[in-house]
């Protein structure tokens, strides 16, 4: 789950990190009440969950309140990659002497976090790690031990950080450390953590990432998510507890298991169609579940023939096969169907379907076949038409 | 032979009296799996599966009364690291975690402790291991597979099925399959299990399936080049899933450009795998 930077310098600052002061506005007015506040130079800065918000006019500086008003007016309800600015953060703008990045994140292949430290912070991390990776250093911590006062300052020396600045850092670097492991972050960083003209430090800018299988432990985080982020289909998808991810193509799937369920859309892909989604309706799905995703599915306009695919472990097929009975006799769907059902009560599960108007298939090829098959008549149809 | 799971295995049910533990250990016991015991905190002195399986309340008490060696756990995700220390302190050889869900933070201690112990864990959120005819522990349908000479492993839970099925289909049968889970962080990767496969006399071809994310495939490709013998033949799910989105799997997600499917299939390809299109295709690789 992503959170707002204004949130991540929160949950920084608790453990201990200095953030600048500043207050989160959602009217031009507060803006201008914030900057008032804080006197003196301001950032308007856009809080949209999506990278290159500087780029894209999102964030600017204020001399006065005015000007603060004005740029948060400009900047509220602007468009950046798709989402709409709700909220902007007004921060006191800071002497910038030198930028530093500092992260943790999770290193799937050593199975343990990693510190990752630049002395070229404010830029994009993943374009230093390309172009000029020795740039980058890197300490992994043992989650066990958690992270050590000899690498913080190990970390230190190797950027080259002015000595007196070495206990602030220990002080900032381990406040990440806490926050990181805290709050079940699967990423946490400053960037750029600013050595000021005043010769401190302060992060200025934050971000994190929270560990979505973690939030039942994390009530505070978990109530930060931003509905704004999620299509209506993806906020039904996640009370019902199906992963479903909306594509562009034109076959609906409905899948048991995630491997199987992106194996259903290559499959489609490679003969010739295109998928709409990926949908993993889990293990042992009753017919109430199986229903919520008909009616997810349903509801994209794109769709032109649903693929359901389900090979029965604990899934029983007798269960989808209600569940889609009862989709179609609530949602009563125009688009054909095809379906494919193997495994734990299959038999039972095709029965219940036969009276219903379905195309079945016996193998996964097959199924994808025919349902391309339809989704290309349908659109010569429309066409013709 | 096979690996990891035997006839003589003797298995141990950590939640054996929840709904998944107590049907799934139903289900193994019918496939002939030799359950010794069941733990549930709270309810040691009781008896379930027809009074046949006693329950005690702690992993070290069930296996010093049971001379249990394998464990599988079925506990919700937010107890699973719990469940799986305790498995490991009680010194059992093979802990096989099928829950779903478990934080990433709780793995990576998992690992950091365990890795200094004799101790294997596979998954979490993984069906499990299925030896044809011998044992099964975790869920993987039993009537999906028939004894053969074709060793399995996988990322993925219906996957796996589809392919035992399609080797079925075609008379093939599985010396082992091994499903090692969909998580970021996991026990058993793939080098492991091919390397045991590699090993296995009853093991004579490999197939491997792999995802999107992490590096396992691309690792498991060098592992294959420079020490297997044996024929191996590969899918990768995942080839049309869009980058930095979360495929379902805790795992399959391609991030920063890294994880991509092409990626792991051209590694696999250059190390000699047969790749398929699609996992139907999988059993007329295998010839």
């Amino acid at each position: 789950m992503k959170i707002h930077e204004y949130q991540s310098k929160r949950i920084f600052e608790k453990y201990g990190v200095p953030i600048p002061s500043g207050g989160v506005a959602v009217s031009a007015k507060e803006a201008y009440n914030i900057a008032t506040d804080l006197g003196g130079k301001v950032i308007v800065k856009s809080q949209v969950l999506v990278g290159g918000r500087g780029k894209a006019g999102g964030v600017k500086l204020a001399n006065t309140p005015e000007e603060a008003e004005k740029h948060a007016s400009d900047i509220l309800g602007m468009d950046i990659k798709g989402l709409t600015v709700r909220k902007v953060l007004i921060d006191e703008a800071s002497n910038i002497a030198n930028e530093i990045y500092l992260g943790i994140t999770n290193d799937r292949e050593k199975k343990m976090p990693v510190m990752m430290v630049s002395a070229e912070g404010g830029v994009e991390i993943e374009e230093v790690a390309r172009v000029t990776p020795e740039k980058i250093i890197k300490v992994h911590i043992n989650p066990l031990l958690g992270l050590q006062g000899y690498q913080m300052r190990d970390i230190a020396a190797s950027i080259e950080l002015p000595r007196k600045n070495w206990k602030e850092f220990g002080v900032i670097a381990s406040g990440l450390w806490k926050a990181y492991n805290g709050s079940d972050a699967t990423l946490a960083e400053i960037n750029p953590l600013i050595i000021t003209a005043e010769e401190t430090l302060l992060a200025v800018d934050g971000k994190m990432l929270i560990d979505d299988s973690a939030l039942f432990r994390q009530k505070d985080i978990a109530e930060m998510r931003d509905l704004d982020l999620e299509t209506e289909s993806e906020i039904v998808a996640r009370e019902n507890d199906l992963a479903y991810i909306q594509l562009d193509g034109e076959i609906g799937c409905m899948v048991n298991g995630a491997g199987l369920a992106m194996t259903t859309m290559d499959i489609v892909t490679l003969f010739g169609g295109t998928a709409a989604n990926f949908l993993d309706i889990g293990g042992g799905a009753n017919a109430e579940k199986v229903s919520a995703a008909f009616r997810i599915i349903l509801s994209d306009p794109n769709v032109k023939v649903v693929l359901i695919n389900i090979f029965g472990g604990i899934t029983r097929g007798d269960e989808v096969a209600k569940g889609i009975l009862e989709a179609i006799e609530e949602v009563k769907p125009e688009v054909p169907m095809v379906v494919r059902l193997v495994g734990t009560n299959a038999e039972e599960g095709r029965a219940l379907l036969a009276d219903a108007d379905m195309i079945t298939a016996e193998t996964l090829a097959e199924a994808a076949q025919k349902a391309v098959a339809v989704a290309t008549k349908t659109v010569a149809t429309a066409k013709e038409a | 032979m096979s690996i990891l799971v035997n006839k003589d295995t003797r298995l141990l049910v950590q939640g054996i009296t929840g709904n998944e533990g107590n049907f799934h250990a139903t289900q193994m016991a019918a496939y002939g799996t030799n359950i010794v015991a069941g733990v549930t905190p709270g309810k040691g002195g009781e008896w379930v599966l027809d009074g046949k399986v006693p329950v005690f309340d702690s992993v070290k008490l069930a296996a010093e009364a049971t001379g249990a060696n394998t464990s599988v756990i079925f506990v919700p995700a937010r107890f699973a690291a719990d469940a799986i220390f305790e498995a490991a302190d009680a010194g059992l050889e093979l802990i096989v975690c099928i829950t779903e869900g478990v934080p990433v933070k709780d793995m990576m201690r998992v690992r950091a402790y365990i890795d200094q112990l004799d101790t294997r864990l596979l998954g979490p959120n993984c069906p499990g291991i299925l030896t044809p005819g011998e044992a099964k522990v975790g869920i993987i349908p039993g009537n999906i597979a028939i004894p053969g000479n074709v060793g399995a492993v996988s990322r993925s839970g219906t996957l796996t099925y589809e392919v035992l099925y399609a080797l079925k289909q075609k008379n093939m049968g599985a010396s082992t399959c091994v499903g090692i889970g969909g998580d970021p962080v996991n026990g058993t990767n793939f080098i492991d299990v091919l390397e045991m496969f590699e090993n296995d006399p009853a093991t004579d071809k490999v197939v491997m399936l792999g995802e999107i994310g992490g590096t396992d495939e691309e690792q498991a490709a060098e592992f294959i080049a420079t020490k297997m013998t044996k024929p191996v033949a590969a899918f990768i799910a995942g080839q049309t899933a869009p980058p930095g989105k979360r495929m379902g799997h805790a795992g399959a997600i391609i991030q920063s450009g890294s994880g991509k499917a092409e990626d792991k299939i051209k590694a696999l390809e250059e190390a000699g795998v047969r790749v398929a299109k699609h996992p139907e295709e999988l059993p007329d690789l295998l010839g």
